[in-house]
């Protein structure tokens, strides 16, 4: 294993200059990385009030490609993610998504960008239905006015039956057909991740931002969901970041892993680099003694 | 207030359709042969408006989950604005009069909507008390509002349409009951399209709302237009087919809290709730003197009957917060899905 880092240095910038997709991988991922990456990050650094939630933070995800962000409970995974979705605002770096780059990403305009993601926490329209919460996903691509709809123009009926197809299309995808009619709150746990995912989904993004999609899951949902989520790449070519705890279900899914561990990144490689990595294994293996493992898979808090 | 409140019903859409096709039949057919003057005036059109006014609300509170307590003010926005249009362009027919009320409504309700972009909940709700107080304030202070007449009491243009006069009791009913159907329709329509998703996304969820590409400040904004717009149109009604004056006193806070109360004892998040919310509010206050005379006799004055009134009304909101947050129209769901077994076993 070459060009990966030893171990993260305690203060300073935590990854030595590299690429950021390593040299080990397969020059069909590399070319496509290069033609069109989907998404940059740069230097990214948050803190709360005195508290560092990440810093210095570099990612780059090519189009099709699923890549995991690893790391401890509080780590800052899910901050990263919620800085590249613009609900936070970083202090420094900058995100890049296709050719627009920022400070701060507008979360208003992420799904005109071609993102989406879903929560940790689960974040769905609770009230409505399983129908109506895809089809809220697709908020961002309504073009026909409110006075259209309200009449029934053919415009807006167009666009509304266009829209139903494709919310049926991801009801297929995702196997969610006999739960389309009720409300997404009164479902078990397990069906609202995937009605999320599956608002996530209708739009078609370019860029899929998931956090812990399978945590709380039985075993067999967790094959079931990581079957979708390839599903969901094959289908629409989505660019995935995966945040998961599980390292089996990690090292199955994922072309690239970065790990984080303090709010740095500590590396960035294949499934087989990363796991071979003895600065991964130095955070994972309790080298601070805060955190407690079981084989390989942090508990989800 | 941020219990789920299940919008689509379990119940067959061909029911509903029927349903208020009889309803309507009824309205239009059978009520004005058989009704009395007593039933238009004291019961029937002061339901009609408060209906509309629980529905325009009901947009806001209800389905977009922005608490106002300036409903009063909108409804008084609306009937001044109409008041003042048919006063100074003649001409003008009384649907566009009533149109343009409304719309001058939305206008003031979108400006009154402007601190929901930075506050909700209690804090909204005290921003709208403050547009109650302030409208309240204007209406007294700018005596042109009511053609500058002392007591700030002016009377309502008599109805008509194209040379047809509504102004009887029976001719008001109708008048009041084709606005609000017409009015109703629309807003059945609106909250079926994605933009009435929208106003529920961003009451369940903000931050997934903006995420998937719903305008969150646009809607909100949006919101206050419709609902005021609504509101405004049932304030023209309050006072020009009901109380036959404009006058501030029909607009104040109670009057606010009146159409807040329709609003959560018909069910939050749903069309019928607001009529099944007005029909208990005007009716309670029958029942309740019914009651009171039949128990206690001449004991049982107009002022006994108020304290009674709000002492029950009280207590039932309170009993419908806890017991049923969905109100009477999840009761009224239950109950026709109940019958509705029992008539077709197996659908
Ligand atoms: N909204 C917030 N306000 C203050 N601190 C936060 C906030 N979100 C996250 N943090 C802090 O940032 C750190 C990283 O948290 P998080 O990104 O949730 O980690 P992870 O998802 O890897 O478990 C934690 O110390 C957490 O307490
Ligand atoms: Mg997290």
């Amino acid at each position: 294993m070459s060009g990966l880092p030893h171990r993260a240095a305690p203060f300073g910038r935590p990854a030595p200059s590299r690429p950021l997709v390593p040299d080990a991988a397969a020059p069909r991922r590399r070319a496509r990385a290069s033609q069109d990456r989907i998404l940059t990050v740069e230097g990214l650094s948050l803190g709360f009030g005195g508290a560092v939630a990440f810093a210095g933070i570099d990612l780059a995800v090519a189009a099709g490609e699923i890549h995991a962000i690893i790391g401890p409970n509080g780590a800052g995974k899910s901050s990263l993610i919620n800085a590249i979705s613009g609900l936070y605002a970083p202090q420094a770096g900058r995100v890049r998504i296709g050719e627009a780059s920022f400070a701060r990403v507008p979360a208003g305009r992420l799904a005109a960008l071609g993102v989406a993601r879903t929560f940790q926490n689960l974040a769905l329209f609770k009230s409505l239905n399983v129908v109506e919460n895809i089809l809220s996903g697709l908020a961002g691509a309504r073009r026909a006015g409110l006075a259209a709809h309200v009449l029934g123009l053919p415009a807006a009926r167009r666009e509304a039956a266009e829209h139903r197809t494709r919310a049926e299309a991801v009801i297929d995808l995702l196997q969610l057909g006999a739960f389309r009619a009720r409300a997404a709150g009164s479902l078990p746990y397990g069906l609202q991740k995937r009605v999320e995912l599956a608002r996530a989904l209708v739009a078609k993004p370019r860029l899929l931002l998931l956090d812990e999609p399978m945590a709380g899951m039985s075993a067999a949902e967790k094959a079931e969901m990581s079957g979708f989520i390839l599903a969901a790449r094959e289908t629409f070519g989505t660019a995935i970041v995966l945040i998961e705890h599980d390292i089996g279900v990690v090292m199955r899914l994922s072309d690239t892993i970065t790990v984080l561990d303090h709010g740095r990144r500590i590396a960035t490689g294949t499934p087989t680099e990363i796991q071979a990595n003895p600065a991964v294994i130095a955070a994972y293996l309790g080298a601070d003694d805060e955190e407690d493992e079981t084989e390989g898979e942090v508990k989800a808090a | 207030m941020a219990t789920a409140l299940p919008l689509d019903l379990a119940r067959p859409r061909r029911t509903g359709a029927a349903g208020i096709l009889l309803l309507l039949a009824l309205a239009y057919g059978l009520v004005p042969l058989l009704g009395t003057g007593y039933l238009f005036e004291a019961i029937l059109t002061p339901f009609l408006a408060l209906a509309l006014a629980g529905l325009g609300l009901n947009l806001l509170t209800g389905y977009a989950g922005l608490l106002s307590l300036g409903s009063a003010a909108f409804m008084a926005v609306g009937a001044y604005a109409a008041f003042n249009l048919s006063l100074r362009l003649p001409g003008l027919p009384l649907p566009a009069t009533i149109l343009l009320a409304g719309l001058v409504a939305a206008a003031v309700g979108a400006v009154a909507g402007l601190p929901a972009l930075r506050l909700r909940g209690f804090y909204l709700a005290v921003s709208t008390l403050a547009v109650q107080f302030f409208v309240a304030w204007a209406l007294n202070r700018i005596g042109w509002l009511s053609n500058d007449s002392p007591s700030g009491i002016v009377a309502a243009p008599r109805l008509e349409v194209a040379g047809l006069s509504f102004d009887d009791a029976r001719g008001r009913y109708l008048f009041s009951l084709t606005v609000v159907a017409v009015l109703t329709f629309l807003a059945w329509r609106l909250v079926r399209s994605p933009t009435g998703r929208n106003l529920v996304a961003i009451r369940d969820h903000e931050t997934a709302a903006r995420i998937v590409g719903v305008k969150v400040a646009r809607t909100k904004l949006l919101a206050f237009a419709l609902s005021s717009f609504i509101v405004g149109i049932a304030g023209v009604l309050w006072a020009f087919a009901y109380l036959r004056t404009v006058e501030p006193a029909g607009f104040n806070l109670d009057r606010s809290f009146q159409i807040l109360f329709i609003v959560i004892i018909g069910g939050l998040g749903t069309l019928r709730g607001a009529f099944l919310g007005a029909g208990f509010i005007v009716v309670l206050p029958l029942v309740l003197s019914r009651l009171g005379a039949a128990a206690l006799g001449d004991g049982f004055d107009s002022g006994t009957l108020e304290m009674v009134q709000r002492i029950v009304l009280g207590a039932l909101i309170v009993a419908v917060l806890i017991r049923e947050p969905a109100g009477l129209a999840a009761l009224l769901d239950r109950a026709l899905n109940h019958a509705l077994r029992r008539v077709r076993p197996r659908s």
